[in-house]
């Protein structure tokens, strides 16, 4: 029997993920053993030809990892929907559009001005910029241009599965891989990572308060905070209560708190608006005045709450920004 | 509704203790006040999520009213304060996302005060009228004519191979 066919490819992101997927150590082995790998660009030379070659719905399962930038991403991933029984978003920007996602707080004019002119680092005179297409004596050179907008995977094509992280463990990844393999696969649309929140996998849970009472938020590069300790009731802002487990807790674990990569429960349809609404009502004060000034100790809300998520949130972009230009 | 003007539409959140049971009054001595409100009781100001808030601006929303009890008075002890709390913050979060703040709004409203209700409701109205239309579903969909292909509704379905079994 020939055995199903994996395939890896990336989008917009960092490349954490291809390292996550190395990270599996000598399970790869076993995995090589188990899937045909027939298409990952980072790793092994196929081309986009020999994609549009295979028969529709033939490769058993892709993983794709990165949020949705650009035009050549959105071919892509409509070519691989095409040719894949499932398709899987992989790691936190293809599930909620992760870091990248932060950028639609600005427009794309703003982002290609700063790096290709403002940026301190830049050094660009003559404000030179990638063209979309480019004549040099004859021969048509084109480059893909940038969306507006960075989205998640399921905001362009339809999901089968999400496999959370920034980056995905080890441990998620294979166990994600054996449930698709099994003879019953999760019900689509399934989060391959148990629907709990983290504070259930964290060493640190007996000493959560059942009440807690914030004064104002700790950050943690101003703090030493105990190591045992539950990091809120040290007044760090940590969304463990608000993100999902499968992690293994493994910032509290290196005392830091938890940033929200692998995305809310099943509950939750935004995890931004969860987790402020949990944390912000534990606030002691109860004065309009007193309240800001706690507040005041969180400078980004954005940033802290949709960190991994932006893209994929109720609002999904700053509402006010002007959508125009030629992607160039 | 194109060859219709424009009206504000606000969903309003109403504790069930005190500012539904203004509504109440204000509706039984006959006080008239703008139709724009979209009410929804629930059983105090500290029930609202604030999903609930950005997903009716999401849905289309002008703005978002939320009535609770007085400091001190709310049924339930501090659901009131949690409400302000959390307000407070959501409210940065919108400004930073580029939606004006006064688009929701935290009034207390007693039972009693079945005018205040109508004088919150009228200058609600008036300030979304002066702020304009939100309309998130439409910015939503030319944010996505960009794309080469639309993208299918979420409820639509991939082709299931009839060997996979789907759980309910």
């Amino acid at each position: 029997m020939p055995k199903p066919k994996l395939a890896i490819y990336w989008c917009a992101s960092c490349g954490g993920c291809e390292e996550a997927v190395v990270d599996l150590a000598e399970d790869i082995l076993h995995l090589v053993q188990t899937v045909d790998l027939v298409f990952w660009p980072c790793a092994m030379d196929f081309k986009r030809a020999d994609v549009e070659a295979m028969p529709d719905q033939s490769i058993f399962a892709t993983l794709v990892n990165g949020a949705v930038r650009t035009t050549e991403q959105e071919e892509m991933v409509h070519l691989l929907r095409q040719k894949s029984r499932f398709l899987i978003a992989y790691g936190a920007c293809a599930h909620l559009g992760g870091i990248p996602g932060l950028a639609n707080q600005f427009t794309r004019e703003d982002i290609l001005r700063y790096y290709y002119e403002e940026g301190p680092s830049t050094v660009n005179p003559e404000k030179v910029r990638p063209r979309p297409r480019h004549d040099q004596n004859g021969h048509i050179l084109t480059l893909p241009t940038l969306h507006q907008m960075v989205r998640s995977l399921d905001q362009v094509v339809p999901v089968d599965y999400y496999i959370p992280g920034c980056p995905p463990t080890p441990a998620i990844t294979k166990n994600a891989i054996a449930a698709l393999l099994s003879e019953n696969p999760p019900p689509r649309g399934s989060v391959l990572a148990p629907d709990v929140a983290l504070c259930d996998q964290c060493p640190r849970k007996a000493s959560k308060p059942t009440q807690l009472s914030f004064q104002k938020f700790e950050r943690p590069h101003a703090i030493q905070p105990d190591p045992n300790l539950c990091l809120l009731a040290q007044g760090l802002l940590c969304l463990g209560p608000g993100t999902r487990a499968g992690c293994e807790a493994l910032c509290p674990r290196g005392n830091m708190p938890c940033t929200g990569c692998f995305g809310p429960t099943s509950r939750v349809r935004d995890p931004g608006a969860k987790i402020l609404s949990s944390l912000c009502a534990n606030l002691a004060p109860k004065t309009e005045e007193e309240i800001d000034a706690a507040l005041d100790t969180i400078p980004d809300p954005v940033g802290t709450f949709y960190r991994y998520s932006l893209p994929h949130s109720l609002l999904r972009r700053k509402a006010d920004l002007t959508h125009n230009g030629n992607g160039s | 509704m194109p060859d219709n003007p424009w009206e504000p539409q606000i969903v309003a959140f109403f504790c069930n203790w005190c500012t539904y049971t203004a509504a109440d009054l204000a509706g039984v001595s006959r006080l008239q006040y703008a139709p724009n409100v979209r009410t929804i009781r629930l059983m105090c100001s500290g029930r609202v999520d604030p999903q609930f808030v950005l997903d009716a601006l999401a849905k289309g929303a002008d703005g978002v009213l939320i009535g609770g009890c007085h400091p001190g008075d709310c049924h339930y002890a501090e659901g009131n304060y949690k409400t302000l709390r959390r307000l407070r913050m959501l409210r940065r979060l919108l400004a930073q996302l580029g939606i004006e703040p006064e688009r929701v709004r935290l009034e207390w409203i007693a039972a009693s005060e079945g005018d205040k209700l109508r004088q919150v409701v009228n200058d609600m109205v008036r300030q979304i009228r002066q702020l304009g239309p939100l309309r998130l579903p439409e910015r939503f969909q030319s944010w996505n004519r960009e794309l080469a292909h639309q993208p299918a509704s979420p409820s639509t379905q991939t082709a299931t191979p009839e060997q996979e079994k789907v759980h309910a």
